[in-house]
């Protein structure tokens, strides 16, 4: 495999790379698409372990609290507002304490570590206070390594291939999760009903997930060396004569590379380690017009994002979808995330992240036009879910790769999670919202108000366009620095 | 670490995790084949004919959890001797209610993929009418007293917006004409003289009263409701807070339902009680442990209701008049209905 590249990840040509170390890293990326980095791939792995092993788990959960604990599970979603809250400000806290001393690996893998316990937990939780504990400390160590491994897929992919590099990894993320409940099946099967070995099984996966990370994923040194790189190579003007004539010692590089820019923000060119970050620094990112822009526009669409599971009762409302079937519907998204992740990724180094990520929404836009039109059949179902899945596979990893070219590497991390929050929270606020409109008005009404609701928000993050945009054009210059030979 | 240590490393820890899911897996799987052999200690039991009709001395049938060939299956005795030998019928549910000759069974079926429940009518000798496939986690049966009207609730996961919300759906099915109304949420609710409609529009548990009319639980803005229910005019109606699981007393006086005491842990929050439906006047019962079952009347003084056992469940009687404690009825037993 790819595995010569494990403690330098292809860096791309910096100051002071050994001659032939680089024609090799050169020879080989030409075997496999450039987005493919060694990083990506592992987390894209450890991301897929975990899936299989969390859907596992969640797809027997609601069988086990009835039919083991013979709980009635109906008091379980009054805890979700708190999880929410807890959840977004870990996020914010785990980004930000990555960011700190680039801890990224370590803050994920506590988080993946922390999720991995909490399966041999549920063992031992037997009431409703407990098992909500133990489903609060999974989402606690989601929300904790997520941001901290998005910062690791954006740190290592080059600046032009940030957004398919992402769409392999949510690729390989989906499609553990399509498997999870699958092997599920087969393991309660084989087990006769043994939930303890359902969870045993999920806890060994997930910790061999864990492991994965710790043994292959890149460390502190190999990320800041990366991210000088990536520094470098996103102001070609400034770093391309340092490029050819510096051949410093890997102790000079950091300083080289904080002499080579001197734009106003500093963070952005020193490594992690150089610089003190700050919650001040970090929440600072906010006066940046960039971010903030990009913030608003995320936290506005999130605001006309209904939830899946809104749009699935629609779907099975006037589709006619018999009770049967429902639980298909999230496959048909998942499916259709699966399939696009890549290509769209692809389309939004080409074209522009903000511009596919604006265009998921157009999809989404078109998918509840659909459904207001309430037309019957299974064409215009099968048409609703594929957009659905096209708007995943056009915004999620795309809204990460959009936030990463606009945050300074120093603060990647932070400023992840910063955007994956307020995403997060406005799309909460839109369930609670359109569940009070569903209620107030039915869901037709609803549905329309979301539409429109979406339709403006989509005008406005258009006219705003936080990003001046990064496609190709602007991210070629970068190229040929990275490719020249020694 | 260089690269092969790491691969080394990999290797074994896939080795030893692998080893400990295969024999997990493995253990609960023998652990389970010893159910299948027959419990030392507890009452024998055989196979025979189960039947509805009503005889000459009154039966229970009911789910048998006794660990042996007939576990899980329907299994009748004597209404006088509970505790006593078992007949066995060979139909396995994991739920089940019947009245005047009409049963209903909530059962599982291995799928492909996934889990297939299914409800399915049965007649006088257990052989299936009808059957009906339901998207959820059976949780609770009923029969109207004339046979006529069936009604069910499963538990649902996944069409919440919050994430680990579950909710319910209820159906009721008219076995005359076969007409299956697949959500009780499809009637409209009247709460305080209001139509009231929201998603999280949640019913369970319903008692007949008799073809038109039924008692069950409506569960919306984390509050629940008993109500009152018109199958003719697609309706149910509020009445009053805090009542789940309604069971209607065989002569139509009052409802038996499991209220959420204030005080008590989130874990055992629920107290049984008794409606008296003249007076509005609210009996607790002799049982001070939480209770979470729709009880069903053995009789118009005594009701039964399940709880946790060694053995899955086991059946307790109370005196419906708020007097006496608990009797162990049955031990590894579930879903009883009384039968002549």
């Amino acid at each position: 495999m790819y595995l010569a590249d494990a403690p330098a990840i292809p860096v791309p040509a910096g100051p002071g790379t050994d001659p032939g170390q680089q024609a090799a890293a050169h020879a080989r990326r030409r075997l496999l698409p450039r987005s493919l980095t060694y990083t990506v791939l592992v987390l894209g792995t450890v991301s897929f372990i975990t899936d299989v092993s969390s859907e596992m788990v969640t797809a027997v959960l609601p069988l086990y609290l009835v039919t083991e604990l013979g709980l009635s599970p109906l008091g379980f979603g009054l805890l979700d507002g708190i999880y929410n809250g807890v959840s977004a400000l870990v996020r914010l806290v785990g980004g930000h304490a990555a960011d700190r001393g680039g801890r990224y690996k370590a803050v994920a893998a506590i988080g993946y570590g922390l999720s991995a316990l909490c399966k041999p937990a549920l063992l031992l939780a037997h009431g409703i206070a407990s098992i909500g504990m133990v489903l609060a400390a999974d989402r606690t160590g989601k929300g904790l390594r997520t941001a901290p491994r998005d910062a690791m897929i954006s740190l290592a992919a080059p600046a032009e291939t940030q957004a398919r590099s992402f769409g392999i990894h949510r690729a390989m993320d989906t499609a553990g999760a399509l498997l999870g409940p699958v092997i599920a099946f087969y393991v309660m099967r084989a087990a006769v009903d043994g939930f303890d070995a359902l969870f045993m099984v999920s806890f060994c996966i997930a910790t061999t997930g864990v492991v994965v990370l710790l043994l292959f994923a890149p460390g502190r040194a190999a990320i800041s060396r990366t991210a000088i790189s990536q520094t470098a190579t996103a102001r070609p003007a400034r770093s391309a004569p340092v490029e050819d004539t510096d051949r410093t010692k890997n102790a000079d590089r950091t300083k080289n590379a904080s002499e080579m820019t001197v734009a106003a923000d500093a963070a952005a060119v020193r490594t992690p380690q150089e610089v003190h970050i700050s919650l001040r620094v970090a929440f600072g990112l906010l006066r940046r017009p960039e971010v903030r822009r990009l913030a608003v526009c995320a936290l506005l669409l999130g605001l006309a994002t209904i939830s899946d599971s809104f749009v699935y009762l629609i779907v099975a409302h006037d589709g006619g979808i018999s009770d049967g079937s429902f639980p298909l519907l999230p496959v048909g998204t998942s499916a259709g995330f699966l399939l696009l992740a890549v290509p769209l990724g692809l389309a939004a180094d080409r074209f522009g992240r903000w511009r596919v990520f604006l265009a998921g929404h157009v999809g989404l836009l078109a998918a509840y036009g659909i459904l207001l039109t309430r037309v019957h059949g299974v064409a215009p179902l099968v048409i609703v879910l594929f957009l659905h899945g096209a708007f995943y596979a056009a915004t999620d990893g795309v809204l990460m790769a959009a936030a990463a070219s606009a945050v300074p590497a120093a603060l990647r991390s932070s400023g992840l999670a910063l955007v994956q929050t307020g995403q997060a929270n406005a799309r909460f606020a839109c369930s609670l919202l359109f569940g009070a409109a569903w209620s107030a008005w039915g869901d037709q009404a609803a549905l329309g108000a979301a539409t429109v609701t979406l339709a403006v928000c989509v005008g406005a993050s258009a006219v705003l366009r936080p990003l001046r945009d990064t496609g190709t054009s602007s991210s070629t210059a970068a190229q040929p620095v990275r490719d020249v030979p020694a | 670490m260089r690269n092969r240590a790491r691969l080394l490393v990999l290797f074994l820890t896939v080795l030893v995790l692998g080893a400990v899911s295969i024999g997990w897996v493995r253990y609960a799987a023998a652990r389970e084949a010893r159910k299948d052999r027959q419990q030392d200690g507890g009452p024998p039991m055989t196979s025979g004919q189960v039947t509805l009709a009503a005889g000459a001395s009154r039966r229970l049938v009911f789910r048998s959890m006794l660990w042996g060939p007939h576990r899980d299956e329907l299994a009748s005795v004597p209404a006088n001797d509970a505790a006593g030998p078992r007949t066995a019928s060979k139909v396995s549910c994991l739920r089940f209610y019947a009245a005047a000759g009409t049963g209903v069974c909530l059962r599982r079926l291995p799928g492909t993929l996934a889990e297939k429940y299914q409800a399915v009518v049965l007649d006088v000798n257990l052989h299936e009418r009808r059957h009906f496939t339901v998207n959820g986690i059976p949780t609770r049966a009923r029969v109207s007293p004339s046979g006529r009207m069936v009604a069910w609730t499963v538990f649902v996961s996944g069409d919440s917006y919050g994430g680990t919300q579950f909710s319910t759906r209820t159906s009721i099915l008219d076995t005359s004409t076969w007409t299956l109304v697949r959500s009780l949420e499809d009637y409209q609710v009247i709460m305080n003289g209001k139509v009231h409609h929201s998603v999280d529009d949640n019913f369970w548990g319903v008692t007949f009263a008799d073809d038109d009319h039924f008692y069950a639980t409506l569960g919306t803005h984390a509050k629940t409701y008993l109500v009152r229910g018109d199958v003719r005019a697609r309706t149910v109606t509020t009445l009053r807070e805090n009542v789940e699981c309604p069971s209607l007393s065989p002569d139509g006086t009052r409802l038996a339902f499991k209220k959420r005491v204030a005080g008590a842990s989130p874990d055992a929050p629920w107290r049984e009680y008794v409606l008296d439906l003249r007076t509005l006047r609210e009996t607790p019962l002799g049982e001070h442990r939480s209770v979470d079952d729709q009880a069903v009347w053995l009789d118009d003084d005594t009701l039964v209701y399940a709880l946790a056992g060694d053995y899955g469940a086991d059946l307790w009687t109370i005196p419906a008049d708020g007097s006496g404690s608990p009797a162990r009825l049955m031990t590894a037993a579930l879903a009883p209905a009384v039968i002549g």
